[in-house]
C-alpha cells in the first residue's frame, strides 16, 4: 500500500440516481422488434394463440427506456455502493468476503459452459457431470461424510435441506409427532433456529455459558425424548470454537436425537478438524463462505449439504453418479423428501468452486485456515489497543478463531458514540458499513469482522488504522462521528421507522407505489 | 415548539443504601442515614443525565420544582428552567414529587426525567395513574426494581435526548413496583407491582441499551400469546400471572384480565379474577393445574415479585414441570447473562423451582433459561 495507511480524501459518487420507474417516458423503446415477415407469419401462423389467456396481458408495468440511459442508470447505481472487489470488506464477519478469482470467473463465463441448458441430454453434459461427481468426492474427504449434493441454492438452503432430512427421517421411523425439538444456540448462524422452524419444528435455544460457549447443562435440561435433533455452527458467530463440541453430539446422541453441523464457514479448520470425528451424522458447506465463488444471497449461489450413508436415501433428486464409464443423474431414490430446487443446483457456482479447490490442492486448504486464523489473531492483537473497543467474553482463556465479535461498549459510555456511529463514519474512509451482530444483540455495542486469507497485512493495517482514527475522533470531536457518513453516496434514514413498520416498508416498486402514492 | 421536559429530583434518595440502610423511606430513616454520614446520591446523578441534554439546550424547556428538586441540578448544567410550586427545602418528601408530578402532567410537558428509587417510581405513578405522560428514570434510589429506569444516569439522559429528538417514538408500559421497606429493613422481601408508566422505547437504547432490533413488542406478543392458547390443554386450571406478557394471552383468548393480579383460566373461559392464596388452594385442590407467569421488573424475577399470590404452597403443590415462564426476547436481552430469579420467601420452594426453564419467546420458540 506504500506510503499511504488511509483514504482521508475518499469520497464516494453521488449520483442521486432516481428509480428506474421514476425515469420512465412513455413510448421510449431500447430496442424495437421487428414484426415477422409474411412467409414466417404463415408459417408459424399465431404465434399468441399459443399464449395461455391468463398470462397475456394488456398493460405491461416497465419501465419504457432506450438502451444508453438503461446501461447509465446501472453502472452509476454500481458507483454507489461499496461492494465486493472495490472495497476492504473485512468488514462482513460471519458472511467471510473471499476474493473470487477472475480466471475461475472467465471459466464460468466460457461459451462451452455458458450455453448448457439443464434439459439436455446427459450424453451431452458429461462434462459438468464430472465436475459435480469430482467435487463431491473432494468435499466427502473436507467433511468426512458419505455423500454430498449441491442442489441446495445457497448456505442456509443447505440447512433447510438438512431439516428436511431430519423430518424425512423421523417420518420413515414413524415417530416425527413425538420428535418435534430442534435445540439450537443463540450464537449459531440464525438459519439453524429458522429453518427447522420452517421444516414444522419447535426450536428451543441454548444461552451460553460465562465463557461465551453453549450452555452445556441447558443442553441436558433440553434433550427428551422430543429432540429430533440438534443443529449447531461451530465456531460460533462470535469466533469461539466450542472445543467440547463432541460431548454436546453424545447428549443429544443419548436421547436418539441427530446431529447437524453448521459448517457454512469452514475456514477455521479446513483440512484441521471434520464433523465426521466430531460425531455429527451431517454437515454442510456455504460454498462461498468457504470455496471462493462470489456471493450470492441464496439466489445464484450454492450449499453442500454432506450427510452419512443412513441418511443418503432422504437426499434430493437428482444425485450425480458414475458407473464406470459414463455420469449419469441419479432419480432412483424412492425415499427422497424430493426437491430443495430446480434441476440439481448452480452449477456455475460448482464449477468455480471446484476449480478453486483444484488449484489449492489439500495443503493450500490447510493453508487457507492457518492463513485465516493468523490474519485474525494478528488483527485482534491490534484492534484490542484501540481505546474503547473490547471483545465479548475477554479473557476467557480461549483464542479466537476466523472472526471476533468486538464491542464499542466502553466508547458509548465514555463518548456517545457507538457502534451504529462508528460503523457510519468507517465509510468516510472508503470502508464499507460493518456486520454488527445477528439478532438479538446479546453482546452491547457490537461489531463482527473477519479478516479471512484473501487479505493482506496492509489490509488489516488499513482497517484498523481507520478504527483507530474513528475512535480518535470520538473522543475529540464526536460530533463528527455522530453525523457521519459525510462522504457517502447516501446519508442516514431520515425516517427509522420506515424499515421497521409494515404499513411503511417498500422493498418492491409495487409495494411503493400501494403504500405510498395512493 | 420546544419540547417540554419535566425534571423531578428526589433528593434523599439513596440515602440509606452506603450506610446499609436498605432504603430511605420516611423521615426517621433519613434522619438516622445523615448521622451515620450519608450523602444524597441523586444530585450528582441526575446531573449527569442532564449533561447528555446539553446539546439540545436551546431546544428544550425544562419545567422543575425549586431548590434540591431539580432547579439546583438544572442550574448546574447551565440550563435556565422554569421553575413552578414551592417546597421547603431540606423537608422535602413523597408529597413534593407528587404534586410536582401532576403540576408537571398539567403543564403538559413531554417527557418527566426524574432521579430516584422505587419509591420515587411509585410516587410518580400515584401522581401520573394511566394519563399517559412519559417517564423515563435516573436510577439513585437503593431499590429498583421497577423497569421505568434506564441501566444507569447517562444512558437515562440519554434516552430522554432521544425522545426529545424524536429518535425514539414508541412508548412501553413498564412496571412500577416497590417493597415494603419496614420488612425489607427486617430481612423479609414483599416487592408489589404497582402499576405501569409508559416509557421512551427503543430496542436497543432501552432495554439496557443493548438488545438489537427484534421483532418488535407486539409481534412478539402476538405470537408468544398463539404458542400459549394454541397449547392449552383441556380440562386443565391455567393460573395467569401479573403483567403485560400474561395479558397478552388474556387477550388472545378474549378474557378480561387483570394487569397486577393472577387470573384462572379453565377451558379457555375465566373462572377466576384477581385471586389470592386461599382461593387458589381452593380452586387447585385435586386439579391439574398449570402456570403461566413472565419476568416482573428490571431484574429477572419470575416468582417473589409482585406475584406473591403464587404463594410457596401454591408452586408447590402445582410443582415446577406445570410452570410456563413467557417472555418477549428483549426482556430477555436486557437482563444478559443473569439468571432468572426466584425468591418466594421459602428457601426449600426456591430451590425445587430453581434449574432451567423452556421459556417460550415466540410461536413454538423458547430458549433455556437457568432460574435461582
Amino acid at each position: 500500500m506504500g506510503i499511504v495507511k488511509i483514504k482521508k480524501d475518499f469520497h464516494e459518487a453521488r449520483w442521486c440516481e432516481p428509480i428506474i420507474y421514476e425515469m420512465s417516458t412513455p413510448g421510449q423503446r431500447g430496442i424495437l422488434v421487428p414484426m415477422p415477415d409474411d412467409e414466417i407469419k404463415a408459417a408459424a401462423g399465431d404465434v399468441l394463440a399459443a399464449i395461455p389467456a391468463k398470462l397475456r396481458r394488456k398493460e405491461l408495468n416497465l419501465p419504457e427506456m432506450d438502451q444508453k440511459h438503461v446501461l447509465q442508470h446501472y453502472v452509476r447505481l454500481s458507483q454507489e455502493t461499496l461492494g465486493a472487489n472495490l472495497t476492504n470488506d473485512i468488514s462482513e464477519g460471519t458472511c467471510t468476503m473471499k476474493y473470487n478469482p477472475r480466471v475461475n470467473e472467465d471459466l464460468a463465463a466460457h461459451p462451452n459452459f455458458a450455453e448448457l441448458h439443464p434439459c439436455q441430454d446427459e450424453d451431452t453434459v458429461q462434462g459438468i457431470l464430472e465436475i459435480y461427481y469430482k467435487f463431491e468426492q473432494i468435499i466427502k474427504q473436507i467433511s468426512g461424510m458419505d455423500r454430498v449434493t449441491f442442489q441446495p441454492g445457497g448456505g442456509n438452503h443447505a440447512v433447510y435441506t438438512a431439516a428436511s432430512i431430519v423430518r424425512a427421517y423421523w417420518e420413515s421411523k414413524g415417530e416425527l409427532g413425538k420428535r418435534d425439538e430442534v435445540i439450537t444456540t443463540i450464537f449459531s448462524h440464525p438459519c439453524d433456529a429458522a429453518t427447522p422452524a420452517t421444516a414444522g419444528f419447535k426450536v428451543i435455544t441454548l444461552y451460553p455459558d460465562k465463557d461465551g460457549f453453549p450452555d452445556i447443562e441447558a443442553l441436558k435440561a433440553a434433550v427428551s425424548e422430543r429432540t429430533a435433533a440438534i443443529f449447531m455452527t461451530n465456531p460460533e458467530d462470535i469466533g469461539l470454537y466450542n472445543p467440547r463440541v463432541d460431548e454436546f453430539v453424545k447428549i443429544v446422541h443419548s436421547v436418539g436425537g441427530l446431529c447437524f453441523y453448521d459448517q457454512a464457514n469452514a475456514n477455521a479448520f479446513l483440512g484441521v478438524a471434520r464433523a465426521i470425528e466430531a460425531g455429527f451424522d451431517m454437515c454442510h458447506f456455504n460454498v462461498h463462505k468457504t470455496f471462493g465463488t462470489p456471493h450470492g444471497s441464496s439466489g445464484p449461489a450454492n450449499g453442500a449439504f454432506c450427510c452419512k450413508e443412513e441418511f443418503a436415501k432422504f437426499l434430493p433428486v437428482p444425485t450425480v453418479g458414475f458407473d464406470g464409464k459414463k455420469y449419469y443423474l441419479d432419480y432412483d431414490h424412492p425415499a427422497s423428501f424430493g426437491k430443495v430446487r430446480d434441476f440439481y443446483g448452480t452449477a456455475g457456482v460448482v464449477l468455480r468452486a471446484y476449480a478453486w479447490t483444484m488449484n489449492l490442492g489439500a495443503d493450500g486448504l490447510r493453508e487457507c485456515a492457518d492463513i485465516s486464523v493468523i490474519n485474525n489473531n494478528y488483527f485482534e492483537k491490534k484492534l484490542l489497543e484501540i481505546p474503547g473497543l473490547s471483545e465479548c467474553y475477554a479473557g476467557n482463556g480461549h483464542r479466537r478463531q476466523e472472526q471476533v465479535r468486538y464491542s464499542w461498549e466502553k466508547l458509548k459510555e465514555d463518548t456517545g458514540v457507538g457502534t451504529v456511529e462508528v460503523c457510519n463514519r468507517v465509510v468516510d474512509y472508503g470502508i464499507p458499513h460493518y456486520w454488527f451482530s445477528h439478532h438479538p444483540w446479546e453482546v452491547p455495542e457490537p461489531m463482527t469482522l473477519e479478516p479471512c486469507e484473501s487479505y493482506s497485512k496492509d489490509d488489516l493495517d488499513e482497517y484498523a488504522e481507520v478504527l483507530r482514527t474513528v475512535s480518535k475522533e470520538a473522543y475529540e470531536n464526536p460530533e463528527i462521528v455522530m453525523t457521519a457518513p459525510h462522504k457517502a453516496s447516501a446519508h442516514k434514514r431520515n425516517d427509522d421507522a420506515a424499515l421497521d413498520d409494515p404499513a411503511k416498508w417498500a422493498t418492491t416498486w409495487k409495494a411503493y407505489v400501494r403504500k405510498h402514492r395512493k | 415548539m420546544k419540547k417540554k421536559l419535566g425534571l423531578i429530583v428526589n433528593p434523599v434518595a439513596g440515602m440509606g443504601g452506603r450506610v446499609g440502610l436498605k432504603g430511605s423511606d420516611g423521615e426517621e430513616i433519613q434522619k438516622r442515614a445523615r448521622e451515620l454520614g450519608a450523602h444524597p446520591e441523586s444530585p450528582r446523578r441526575a446531573m449527569d443525565a442532564l449533561e447528555r441534554l446539553a446539546t439540545i439546550k436551546d431546544d428544550i424547556e425544562i419545567i422543575t420544582y425549586p431548590d434540591e428538586m431539580g432547579e439546583k441540578e438544572a442550574r448546574e448544567c447551565g440550563f435556565e428552567p422554569v421553575v413552578i410550586g414551592s417546597v421547603e427545602p431540606g423537608k422535602t418528601s413523597a408529597k413534593d414529587t407528587i404534586k410536582a408530578a401532576r403540576e408537571m402532567a398539567e403543564q403538559k410537558v413531554d417527557l418527566i426525567l426524574f432521579a430516584g428509587g422505587d419509591g420515587t417510581a411509585r410516587n410518580l405513578y400515584d401522581a401520573l395513574g394511566d394519563n399517559g405522560v412519559p417517564v423515563i428514570g435516573i436510577p439513585a434510589g437503593v431499590k429498583i426494581h421497577s423497569a421505568v429506569y434506564a441501566t444507569n444516569s447517562r444512558n437515562a439522559g440519554e434516552v430522554a435526548l432521544m425522545y426529545l429528538q424524536e429518535k425514539i417514538k414508541k412508548v412501553q408500559d413498564s412496571e412500577v413496583m416497590d417493597i415494603d421497606e419496614d420488612a425489607f429493613r427486617e430481612g423479609r422481601v414483599t416487592a408489589k407491582l404497582y402499576g405501569y408508566l409508559k416509557v421512551p422505547h427503543e430496542e436497543r437504547l432501552v432495554q439496557h441499551l443493548k438488545s438489537g432490533r427484534t421483532e418488535g413488542e407486539v409481534a412478539a406478543l402476538n405470537s408468544i400469546a398463539d404458542d400459549i392458547t394454541e397449547s392449552m390443554e383441556d380440562d386443565v386450571l391455567y393460573i395467569i400471572g401479573p403483567g403485560t406478557t400474561t395479558r397478552a394471552v388474556m387477550e388472545k383468548l378474549g378474557l378480561k384480565n387483570t394487569l397486577l393480579g393472577v387470573d384462572v383460566v379453565l377451558n379457555k373461559q375465566l373462572v377466576a379474577s384477581d385471586v389470592i392464596e386461599s382461593q387458589l388452594l381452593d380452586l387447585i385442590k385435586g386439579k391439574k393445574a398449570k402456570i403461566v407467569v413472565t419476568i416482573i421488573g428490571g431484574q429477572g424475577y419470575i416468582f417473589g415479585r409482585g406475584n406473591q399470590q403464587l404463594s410457596p404452597k401454591v408452586l408447590r403443590a402445582i410443582g415446577k414441570q406445570n410452570i410456563t415462564v413467557i417472555t418477549p426476547q428483549n426482556k430477555l436481552s436486557a437482563i444478559g447473562n443473569n439468571p432468572l430469579l426466584i425468591d418466594t420467601g421459602d428457601y426449600e420452594a426456591n430451590s425445587m423451582l430453581s434449574g432451567y426453564y423452556k421459556v417460550v419467546t415466540g410461536y413454538q420458540r423458547t430458549v433455556m433459561r437457568k432460574a435461582e
